[in-house]
């Protein structure tokens, strides 16, 4: 029986791993088409990794072995944060492995490396992405945080099944503390993921970009793995969000039945959250760079008004 | 038995004080002495303090020593046996550091004799801290290491910066020495006894117990270096030589967390929720503004020295939050959150010990202590730069390095806030939690800057690029540092095992859960709450690692590497002034913090013969706040009694017979 936990285990993590393309590239399609562009298929992103996973290498001659071995640590680690998160189902084996403060932990240590990759080359692009991205990380990081130690108070539990799991049996309240964490939540999640309107995954224009401007000098299958990643970062956020906010059809057990029911169910979260996303990219701008704080302190507060209600209205 | 071994290692150190004074004329000869014995006094040491910590035992000694009614108690019991081994084995790292490191003083301006005695009085003096049990060996061996390090601060005393730093130092290690004195006298009025033993079992009205508490906390905290009390420290510990700097943060500063611990915990008991929540105030402000003004650093040391700040607050945090909890009786949270305390307590030291030993490597092979002279220094010292980046990855708490088991672990005893059931209490913690993750989160971004800045990207400056990995005795303690940081975070289990007998000796209580489903998974309240398991996750990060490279390096692919030139745009080719550097790296931080620093900015336009000049200084708010102010008014108060000084040797002795004759007047 264990066996099997884990064999489903590792195949959910292949599944988010390889479906993440998908996503990123079916949240592009919407927007195009919002836009009234033709706009490349959902799948583009795959014909994409595989076209430079093929191609060979360039590295700058001034690149030292922390811009090679960069790559594969950013993607590996972003694949123990995804095994972190439950999914379809709460029975997670690999819950022990990590809570949510470890998972803000392996989000942290991938970015520290790829901002580091950043650094490496000596040019002024990569220095200037890494530093936007460790500032508006630091900033957003511990509203992350926040935002999470407000469902975990909750449920007195750090680990994300088990938080999952009472969310979703709770008799529904609509508390304050959720709201405000939850708006929290997707504040940052905006922000980490580089979309609009902190950074433009579709840029590449100096004065704007922060996340292509740190893998500029990356090529071949290193470019395969940071761009894969960061794909991957978005679906881990995306399925934060969702079954944080909306825990209910996640399933409690490991009946078939409930899976398929809790496969569909996701599905459906998570197209309407690429649709929310699409529509805001599409109605909003990028702000200026140092608008950006004014943005993440408002999700620091948001999260912290969050703690506070439930510390103060909520506990019994 | 231990503490047999501890008195052995007093005993080494203070050998290795005196012996090498005999070799004046030899000086490699002296160093060598010098480093051996204080080697071997650390491993003694921490041999000592890790029996006292796993035999679970207390011992006692009473030395006939000193005046006939004034003995020398000496006890070693496990919260002292594990900060002894701590201050031992960092010492015996230091000491194989140490020779590679202070041959480069051999035929400069200073003689070497005063900083191998120094450095044996300095060492000596903080094992007898550690193991003295009554107030009066204690202030003496306090008073001992705060002497002898201001000698090794001063060491290089030709330049006007260090003696002006070591100045500050002393005036700080004086004033909080009185400090102590108070606290100490307020317990021994009450217990009619220096001993501590007495002391403990003192008859304190809650009054008394605060007011002692308060001259602990500011004594203790000045030697700890908490804010606003840490003006001394970023100036202090950049000055000394390296092994030294790596002493005094990373131990020295452990030594006066000992000392708050022993002194609440210890020493006055009835622990009060308002000094916690005052701890954990103070313990947030500290972590924060510490790692801010560690931001704004380009000075690689004096970046540390601020670091060191950080993690005290993040230590204080930890102990505030067990305070609280003890003094509302949740005895089990209690126990976490001071067991997450001494758990950074060990990693600070491990971590901010070897990011010293690589500064002063660098330091030794460049003479460069400018974070904006340096770059590139990856491709020319390979393992100082490995060792360096654990380092860096360990203090930014990143799992699996150990800074982030202690920073997880405090975590968890703040995320226990709710069960307190007070609103004002309630709240704040939740705040110092908000505070300590915003601390991570600037720490890594820190450590970003340092890390690339420095060894990452071109050489800034011609020294830089010849400077080299430096001598064995070096790399071998940066090495065996990293090794400990990764062995700290992914083993905590044995590790809060082990401390889990310092809350039972302490409070009598320990924690209930720490390793119930094995020693594989770190789970400290219940494995429902929370758990971690940082080998697996340490495996899981290596498997991914080879499955990936393997399915990205197919073999009938061509996987060879192209080197290439930097695309250039086209515009010619780039250099290392191109590159962001420390200062505008920070920049996006500093404008949104602007209200911390005082920053001084100004632009000269260009003049003929003259490019423009940019201009930029920032300081520190509390030095002109309150120390600046603080020293006018002594300057001035100094003025009006200068009437007093005729200068007149009679009159002088006439002071000094009244003030005795009063004395003898108050005592009888």
């Amino acid at each position: 029986m264990t066996g099997w936990i884990w064999f489903w285990a590792i195949v959910k993590i292949l599944c988010v791993v390889l479906l993440a393309p998908l996503m990123a590239g079916w949240v592009k399609w919407l927007k195009c088409k919002l836009q009234n562009r033709q706009g490349p298929a959902p799948w583009q992103p795959y014909l994409d990794l595989q076209r430079l996973a093929r191609k060979q290498v360039v590295l700058a001659d001034t690149a030292s072995p922390i811009f090679r071995i960069a790559p594969y640590i950013v993607f590996s680690v972003t694949i123990i944060a995804v095994s972190a998160v439950p999914v379809i189902t709460v029975k997670l084996p690999i819950a022990a492995l990590a809570d949510v403060i470890a998972l803000v932990g392996f989000l942290a240590l991938a970015r520290f490396f790829l901002s580091l990759a950043g650094m490496d080359v000596g040019t002024a692009f990569g220095g200037m992405g890494s530093s936007r991205e460790v500032t508006i990380s630091s900033l957003a990081e511990p509203a992350l945080l926040m935002a999470f130690f407000t469902l975990a108070m909750n449920v007195s539990s750090t680990n994300l099944s088990t938080v999952i799991s009472h969310l979703a049996q709770q008799h529904f309240t609509l508390y304050p503390s959720l709201i405000f964490s939850s708006l929290g939540l997707i504040l940052v999640a905006i922000a980490e993921t580089g979309r609009i309107p902190i950074d433009n995954p579709a840029t590449h224009l100096e004065l704007t970009m922060i996340h292509e401007a740190m893998i500029l000098e990356y090529s071949g299958r290193h470019l395969a793995l940071m761009e894969w990643a960061a794909m991957l970062k978005l679906t881990l956020y995306s399925l934060l969000i969702v079954n944080l906010i909306v825990p209910y059809g996640v399933a409690l057990t490991l009946d078939p039945g409930d899976l398929a029911f809790a496969a569909l169910i996701v599905t459906v979260k998570l197209f309407i959250w690429s649709c929310f996303l699409a529509v805001s990219e599409t109605v909003q701008a990028k702000m200026r760079l140092f608008r950006a704080p004014q943005f993440l302190g408002l999700a620091f507060i948001l999260t912290l008004l969050g703690m506070m209600s439930h510390i103060i209205l909520e506990v019994q | 038995m231990a503490l047999n071994i501890a008195q052995f290692a007093v005993l080494a150190t203070l050998c290795s004080a005196v012996a090498p004074l005999v070799f004046l004329r030899l000086p490699y000869l002296q160093i060598r002495i010098s480093f051996l014995l204080l080697g071997v006094s650390g491993i003694a040491a921490a041999w000592a303090g890790g029996l006292a910590l796993l035999s679970r035992t207390t011992e006692q000694l009473i030395l006939p020593l000193g005046l006939p009614w004034l003995h020398v108690y000496l006890r070693l019991d496990p919260l002292s046996g594990f900060f002894l081994f701590i201050v031992g084995f960092i010492t015996f790292i230091a000491a194989c550091y140490g020779p590679g490191y202070t041959r480069e003083y051999i035929g400069g301006p200073n003689s070497v004799g005063p900083l191998t005695l120094f450095t044996g009085l300095f060492v000596g003096g903080m094992f007898l801290v550690l193991l003295a049990a009554d107030a009066f060996s204690f202030m003496l061996a306090w008073e001992l290491m705060s002497v002898a390090s201001y000698f090794l601060v001063v060491f290089q005393h030709h330049q006007e910066e260090n003696r002006r730093a070591a100045f500050i130092y002393l005036l700080m290690a004086v004033v909080g020495g009185a400090f102590l004195f108070l606290a100490f006298g307020v317990l021994a009025a009450f217990s009619d006894s220096f001993s501590f033993a007495a002391m403990q079992t003192a008859p304190l009205s809650p009054t008394w117990a605060s007011i002692a508490f308060g001259f602990a906390f500011v004594g203790f905290g000045l030697k700890a270096g908490i804010v606003p009390l840490h003006v001394w420290l970023p100036q202090a510990h950049p000055v000394a030589p390296s092994h030294i700097s790596a002493l005094m943060s990373g131990v020295m500063l452990k030594v006066a967390v000992y000392g708050f611990i022993r002194f609440v915990y210890g020493l006055l008991g009835g622990i009060q929720w308002q000094w916690g929540v005052l701890v954990l105030l103070i313990g947030s402000a500290s972590a924060v503004l510490g790692v801010l003004y560690a931001l704004m650093q380009h000075d690689l040391k004096r970046l540390l020295a601020y670091h060191s700040v950080e993690n005290i607050g993040i230590i204080y945090i930890g102990l505030g939050l067990s305070m609280i909890f003890s003094a509302t009786n949740h005895m089990e949270i209690a126990a976490l959150a001071l067991i997450a305390a001494l758990y950074h307590c060990l990693n600070h030291a491990l971590f901010k010990s070897l990011l010293f030993f690589g500064a002063g490597a660098i330091l030794q092979q460049s003479r460069q202590h400018d974070m904006e002279k340096m770059g590139g220094l990856i491709k020319k010292m390979p393992v100082t730069a490995f060792c360096f980046l654990i380092g860096c990855i360990s203090i930014s708490a990143l799992p699996p390095f150990n800074g982030f088991v202690s920073e997880w672990l405090t975590f968890q005893a703040a995320l226990q806030g709710p069960i307190l059931r007070s609103g004002i209490i309630g709240a704040m913690i939740p705040v110092a939690a908000a505070m300590l993750a915003l601390t991570g989160a600037l720490a890594a971004a820190c450590f970003v800057k340092v890390y690339g800045v420095i060894f990452l990207g071109r050489a800034r400056s011609p020294e830089i690029a010849e400077a080299r990995d430096p001598s064995f005795g070096m790399q071998l303690s940066q090495v065996i540092l990293a090794i400990c940081c990764l062995g700290f975070g992914i083993f905590p289990t044995w590790t809060v095992r082990a401390l889990n007998t310092i809350p039972q000796n302490l409070m009598g209580a320990g924690l209930a859960g720490g390793a119930a489903d094995g020693w594989l998974w770190l789970t400290p309240v219940s494995s429902q709450t929370a758990s971690y398991g940082g080998l697996a996750v340490f495996f899981a990060l290596l498997v991914c690692w080879l499955i990936v490279f393997a399915f990205l390096h197919q073999p009938q692919r061509d996987n060879r590497i192209r080197i290439a030139p930097t695309w250039d745009c086209g515009f010619g080719s780039l250099n290392s002034r191109m590159q962001y550097t420390a200062t505008s790296f920070a920049m996006p931080i500093r404008r949104i913090f602007s209200f911390v620093w005082l920053i001084f900015e100004k632009v000269e336009p260009a003049v003929e013969g003259k490019g423009p000049r940019y201009l930029l200084k920032i300081s520190d708010r509390f030095w002109l706040m309150i120390y600046v102010p603080i020293g006018k008014l002594m300057l001035k108060l100094a003025e009006r009694t200068a009437f007093i000084q005729g200068g007149n040797l009679r009159v002088y002795l006439c002071y000094s017979f009244f003030t005795l004759l009063f004395l003898l007047w108050v005592i009888v």
